[in-house]
């Protein structure tokens, strides 16, 4: 793994920053850059055909859960396989294995105890035993692993032999920071984790209802404990609000399920990716044009034979209206799931594009304010006219 | 739909067998009670054609008067002179004649008097095509074949013979033997959806726990993207739990069916047909218990 910091942010007030990453057979990406959530290693809906006409390379981190793969088949068999990269056909991408993975495996903090870490999965809960986790990270060999995380203070419990990271498993291994809502917690468990050998961090216990307004001094908490080199990871930061906050913050990479979520509500994201408005649209739109989504099973779009984004150029946009989403939506058919997460993920790869582009031209946080702003009165015109 | 092939629509006739305790045949039309809102709707020869119209399919269907072929007694000559009757109205509300092909459908049960009646019917209307319809509804396969076989021997040798809601490989080798044309059947994504792959064996149930540690592809021989990426162990784990897992098993099976004809289709220009289906029954029936 090479991971390079490019440009520091130099305004006050933030730590945003963007980097080079490479992990892996995997082209270089820029940070900060999300991972594309994944069921089993595939896209919830795209086939596997598909994948090539979302943006390269944004699109060639693959964010996988180890968990997925607790039943249905065994570590014995991925490993004769010949782990992610063969089973699933994948060669040029770049597979992340995070334990948690924000639909279905969610850490389930009461029952983790010194002997393992406790997830409610689709298979019920599950006790994930350090040993049986980094037997399947070995099988899988994904590029870059995160730690199992523990509940339990880093610091308290020798008995778990936390201390030094199992290398076996091959591949790159990023440290677990977790510790709740506590500050101090936090950056004692930052610290601990910075002695071991790791080549990053994945921090996680965020996006549990937490509100936004804790999070900064959290997160500042963590990272300011952190070297300034090393890649940061985080899970459960989905929104474009958390992501913004997480990049003010310094975070480098973010994995999601927002994407996700909003394709099987039937939501398209349609917000404007770059600051420049024309006055023109403006006119036309007013200040719907700053929705950050639109819901097509709604029955306005029944007869709406335009592109979801007009200006999109993914396969959707390319080749679909929104009447016809909309009658998948109504039909039941898969097809309406396929064509949203296509542009669901091409309009969110974008939004860090030009996340990207704002801190390399030294703009971040005007960017960061304006897209809150808008946003804002964009809500409240809609809730006065209700 | 953004759709750059050919395309065929059906008249809704159909439904008429599958929905039918919600429905009325009458000599004005079909009246279904709405699956959606329970309001009873109309659906005559004339609105079928419009609506089809409308879609812009290249090959569209007379709407017929159906019935299962399980039913015996007078419904089934009934619904036969009712098809005939209706295919005059749906030439006659056809209002693209040029650029879509109306093709009719032979009905008349099992009762060879009743498909001679038929056939010889729409034959007299000079249609573009022909389908033969009311099988592939659970009769014999005896019953099955020998209907066809007396269609295909009566229908001009020139036109398209379209063999509804068939089907099964084998289905579709017999009735290529006996000179169809076109097919139509939800079979390779429906069975895909319930975790079942077409191969040239028979089938493949990928959710049998056998499954969980072959490391094989679904079918060694098959050339399509499934087949080259995956194995069956992990085709296994995703099926019936997995969107994905429908997915890449409707796109093997469609691609065995669209093999399949290729293959037919090669095998009768370049003269070894029966050697085609020799070895197609060879692999499917080892033990030469062909049905």
């Amino acid at each position: 793994m090479k991971f390079s910091v490019k440009t520091w942010s130099k305004s006050n007030g933030t730590t945003a920053r963007t980097g080079v990453f490479q992990l892996g057979n995997c082209p270089q990406i820029e940070t900060p850059a999300l991972l594309l959530s994944t069921r089993k290693g595939l896209p919830h809906f795209i086939s596997p055909d598909l994948l090539p006409s979302l943006p390269l390379p944004d699109s060639s981190l693959l964010h996988v859960s180890p968990l997925h793969f607790m039943e249905g088949i065994s570590s014995k068999t991925i490993s004769s396989i010949g782990g992610l990269h063969k089973m699933l056909g994948l060669h040029d991408f770049g597979f992340v294995a995070v334990a948690r993975d924000s639909i279905q495996c969610l850490p389930e903090c009461s029952a983790t105890n010194k002997i393992g870490a406790s997830f409610e999965t689709p298979c019920g809960r599950l006790l994930i035993k350090p040993a049986d986790y980094m037997r399947l990270i070995s099988s899988l060999r994904p590029n870059l692993w995160a730690t199992l995380a523990d509940e339990v203070p880093a610091w308290v419990s020798k008995k778990r032999n936390q201390t030094s990271v199992d290398r076996t498993a091959g591949g790159v291994a990023f440290g677990a920071i977790v510790g709740g809502s506590d500050i101090e917690e936090r950056r004692r468990c930052a610290q601990e984790v910075v002695k071991r050998n790791v080549s990053g961090y994945w921090i996680g216990g965020f996006g549990f209802g937490e509100s936004t307004d804790e999070r900064p001094a959290l997160l500042s908490a963590v990272i300011g404990s952190l070297p300034k080199d090393g890649p940061r990871l985080i899970s459960g930061l989905g929104l474009p609000e958390e992501v913004l906050q997480g990049v003010a913050a310094g975070i480098d990479l973010f994995d999601s399920s927002y994407i996700y979520h909003l394709t099987i509500g039937g939501f398209a994201l349609t917000f404007p990716l770059h600051n420049k408005i024309y006055v023109s649209d403006l006119k036309k739109t007013g200040m719907g044009i700053y929705q950050t989504k639109i819901n097509l099973k709604a029955t306005v779009y029944r007869k709406d034979a335009t592109p979801i984004v007009e200006s999109c150029c993914c396969y959707t946009c390319q080749n679909h209206t929104k009447a016809y989403i909309n009658h998948l939506l109504n039909v039941h058919e898969m097809l309406a799931q396929i064509l949203l997460e296509i542009h669901n993920t091409h309009h969110y790869l974008g939004f860090f594009r030009s996340i990207r582009e704002a801190i390399k031209e030294g703009r971040f946080e005007q960017f960061r304010e304006m897209f809150i702003e808008k946003r804002r009165n964009h809500l409240a015109e809609v809730a006065v006219s209700a | 739909m953004n759709w750059p092939r050919a395309m065929l629509t059906d008249s809704g006739g159909f439904q008429m067998v599958s929905l039918l305790h919600l429905a009325d045949i009458t000599e004005k039309g079909v009246t279904f009670q709405s699956p959606v809102d329970g309001k009873p709707m109309l659906l005559t020869p004339e609105e079928s054609i419009q609506i089809q119209n409308r879609i812009g399919a290249d090959i569209i269907m007379a709407l017929d008067d159906v019935v299962k072929t399980t039913i015996t007694g007078p419904r089934i000559e009934e619904a036969m002179y009712r098809t005939l009757r209706w295919i005059d109205r749906c030439i006659a509300a056809h209002k693209k004649p040029n650029e879509q092909n109306l093709f009719g459908i032979v009905q008349g049960g099992l009762d060879p008097v009743l498909r001679d009646i038929c056939v010889r019917g729409l034959v007299e209307r000079n249609l573009p095509g022909y389908a033969i319809g009311g099988l592939a509804g659970g009769e014999d396969k005896d019953s099955f074949w020998r209907v066809v076989a007396q269609c295909t021997a009566l229908l001009p040798e020139d036109k398209p013979r379209y063999v509804m809601g068939v089907g099964y490989p084998l289905d579709i080798v017999v009735c290529s033997a006996l000179g169809a044309d076109l097919y139509d059947c939800v079979y390779p994504t429906r069975t895909a959806r319930f975790g079942t792959a077409l191969v040239p064996e028979g089938v493949l149930k990928l959710k049998h726990k056998a499954m969980a540690e072959d490391t094989r592809p679904i079918d060694p021989t098959c050339s399509c993207m499934v087949c080259k990426n995956y194995t069956r162990a992990y085709i296994h784990c995703l099926v019936t739990k997995d969107a994905m897992g429908s997915q890449l098993l409707s796109y093997h099976n469609l691609h065995y069916m669209l093999q399949l004809s290729r293959d037919l289709h090669s095998s009768i220009i370049e003269e070894r047909f029966p050697d085609f289906v020799r070895g197609f029954l060879q692999k499917m029936f080892p033990e030469g218990d062909v049905p």
